[in-house]
């Protein structure tokens, strides 16, 4: 279903057109086999990212956008899942990698933020110990250096006191100050890519934006390529220069921030801008939520995976959202779209769902 | 930390207060009358009640309890009244009027064989239960794997008299490996100790290993999903490392102290073991007096199991603590 004629289009997807960019993923799949079945967390996802560049996966729970960001990562157990498709980084190929090397890629060239910080850190260690872990195994430096560096890291991601909290135990700091504790130890070695997965997630609303705010400035700083995978579109248009949409396994959009919100194209995507909440909104009062549950990733509808919570699939003729799979095709200039419907109908759709929104005529 | 010590010593001695008067009160309105237990057939009411009298059982049970209570602390004696007292030094839990002995002398006679069979046999079964345990979870779903499994279940669903007695058919008297079990002290001989003892080691280790797989692979099973446990691996540390610092060290921690209380449950007794390779130890003693409806050694046993195992649960509280960060604060 995923053909092989939308990967040069995804190669070019985002921005300019290098002739090498710093991440590519080519129609990366993984599997897991379960009792029930095979489960396609995700299937034949292609992107493209430069350097210094955020791109931003979004979807619900259960779309495949943490198990890519693992992929990339080398976090899926190759024991439990199939992995295919390609990862390049930096010229290098990662998927056929033998494990030791991606060992040393970890944590090293790539590093990886999670969502719960409490969870994440170890409960027995302290926090400065788990960090200078963290340097020495990559790098041959003596404790007294790496505990160094440690506080210096500690004090770059704004922990007050770093002198004092580098000997505390996990549970003894907030939620905001551990994930500050766990961006420190993604980015103590420098590495050129930051994957942070949910990272603001699990903590309080005030800390989310200074947490978004630090990942920005480091990243300017260490001029650090980002992915950032979350479920919440309302911190996404801040960051990231662009925006994948995930849903079942498969980039469903795929396009510039600004592009994304001025004229998003695909059902799903209009579906998850009109449920952020929105202080400058009018009218309607209630949230639009987008009915329905995910699929089932055992069991995936036949045609668009979409359609079965989709409210436009009957516009298109010939009943194809139920039988024919639609590829991720370029409706205009780095502006990637999987849906069936004419790209004429799909940017009045948007139009109206926009007027809707802002409270014009209904 | 000191606070959280105080606190739960002070609390050690409450629970254990609580537990003597309700094991004194248990004993105390258990039908069946001690004073006529100690006489046997040729007995008169009044040789009765003047043993009721000896016993101290025509006291108000307050008074009894103060007194019991005292004996443990200074020393007691019986019958002081009679031409021949019974002197009982503290710590006295009592008098056997059955077997005219001090009841904590008994217990002082039987308590190392018990002690020797269970520190033995804890050992095995956490080398074995640990060992076969992680290497059950790190290979989980293979034949390894499966193969630890079956073997622990069919340990896990064998009775201990039975794995015993197939031993002592085999092994003693079919194969003649070993020599019929005769209980000797190890500075004695230490031989003829390892000879007698390394059978029931193995019934008493067999069963706790089986149980102790199970949990270990589970554990490990659940820690090595954990959060923390991704982190590691996100550093880039190699797979030993990832396993053995950060999950066995999580995941082994609560195991290792729960297996302190199964130890403390053996020290009261180990009842079967002891019976089948008739070893003279705590839970002989404790089957005897029970037959023997001896119920100064039945309420001495109960409270020192007791007492055992209380103060057990306060070591195996206090390690976790120094082991696990998070119990220390809160």
């Amino acid at each position: 279903m995923t053909s092989t004629s939308e990967l040069p289009l995804s190669d070019r997807a985002t921005g300019v057109s290098l002739d090498r960019p710093f991440l590519s993923v080519k129609n990366l799949s993984v599997a897991f086999p379960t009792e029930d079945g095979l489960v396609q967390a995700v299937d034949g996802v292609s992107l493209s990212l430069e350097r210094g560049k955020t791109l931003a996966i979004v979807g619900e729970s259960g779309s495949g956008k943490s198990v890519t960001a693992q992929a990339i990562m080398g976090l899926v157990n190759r024991k439990a899942a199939k992995v295919s498709g390609e990862i390049w980084l930096d010229g290098q190929e990662l998927i056929g990698l033998p494990q030791h090397e991606v060992q040393e890629l970890m944590g090293s060239e790539i590093a990886m933020i999670f969502q719960d910080p409490m969870s994440s850190l170890h409960p027995f260690y302290r926090i400065g110990d788990q960090i200078v872990e963290a340097i020495q195994a990559h790098r041959q430096v003596g404790r007294e250096q790496a505990r160094r560096e440690t506080l210096e890291m500690l004090q770059h991601v704004g922990i007050p006191a770093p002198e004092r909290r580098i000997d505390a135990y996990p549970h003894q700091l907030s939620g905001g100050m551990r994930q500050r504790v766990m961006i420190a130890m993604a980015l103590i070695n420098s590495p050129q890519l930051l994957i942070a997965d949910e990272p603001t997630t699990a903590l309080d609303v005030t800390v989310q934006a200074q947490i978004l705010e630090l990942i920005a400035r480091l990243q300017r700083e260490f001029s650090t390529t980002v992915i950032l995978i979350t479920h919440d579109l309302g911190i996404v248009a801040d960051v990231a220069d662009d925006v994948a949409v995930m849903y079942g396994g498969r980039i469903v959009e795929l396009a510039s921030t600004e592009t994304l919100y001025d004229h998003p194209e695909m059902p799903y995507t209009l579906g998850l801008l009109s449920s952020v909440p929105r202080m400058d909104r009018k009218l309607p009062e209630r949230l639009d939520p987008i009915r329905g549950n995910p699929p089932s990733p055992i069991k995936l509808p036949k045609g668009c995976v979409f359609q079965p919570r989709c409210d436009y699939w009957q516009r298109v003729p010939g009943e194809a959202c139920l039988t024919v799979r639609p590829e991720l095709l370029e409706s205009e200039p780095d502006h990637f779209v999987r849906c069936h419907l004419k790209v004429e109908e799909r940017q009045q759709i948007a139009r109206d769902v926009k007027q809707i929104l802002a409270g014009g005529p209904q | 930390m000191f606070a959280f010590l105080v606190r739960r010593i002070l609390g050690m001695f409450l629970l254990l207060f609580l537990l003597s008067v309700s094991v004194f009160l248990l004993f105390s309105i258990l039908p069946g009358d001690p004073a006529r237990l100690t006489c046997g057939k040729a007995c008169t009411p009044p040789i009765i009640e003047a043993n009721r009298h000896r016993l101290g059982l025509d006291d108000p049970p307050l008074t009894q309890y103060t007194k019991f209570v005292g004996g443990v602390f200074f020393g007691r004696t019986f019958s002081a009244d009679s031409p021949e007292p019974i002197k009982c030094d503290a710590p006295c839990l009592g008098y056997s009027f059955t077997r005219h002995e001090q009841v904590m002398s008994l217990i002082a006679r039987s308590a190392p064989v018990t002690l020797f069979l269970a520190i033995g046999a804890f050992v095995i079964w956490i080398f074995v239960g640990l060992s076969l345990g992680i290497i059950a979870a790190l290979n989980r779903g293979r034949w390894a794997d499966r193969l630890i499994m079956g073997v622990s279940l069919i340990g896990y669903s064998m009775p201990a008299f039975f794995i015993g007695l197939v031993l002592i058919f085999f092994v003693i008297i079919k194969w003649q490996f070993l020599p019929f079990p005769s209980y000797i002290s190890p500075w004695e001989n230490p031989f003829q100790f390892f000879q007698t003892m390394l059978l029931p080691w193995i019934v008493l280790a067999t069963l706790y290993a089986a149980f102790y797989i199970r949990l270990t692979r589970n554990q490990v099973l659940e820690v090595l999903g954990d959060d923390y446990v991704r982190t590691a691996r996100a550093k880039g540390l190699p797979e030993r490392r990832v396993v053995v610092k950060h999950a066995l060290r999580a995941g082994l921690t609560p195991i290792v102290t729960a297996a302190g209380l199964d130890l403390a449950g053996l020290l009261g007794g180990a009842i079967i073991s002891e019976n089948i390779f008739s070893l003279p130890g705590l839970g002989s003693l404790a089957v005897s007096s029970i037959t023997d409806s001896d119920l100064p050694v039945i309420t001495g046993l109960t409270l020192l199991t007791a007492a055992i195992i209380i103060f057990a649960n306060l070591v195996v509280d206090v390690l976790y603590a120094v082991v696990d960060p998070r119990v220390r604060i809160s």
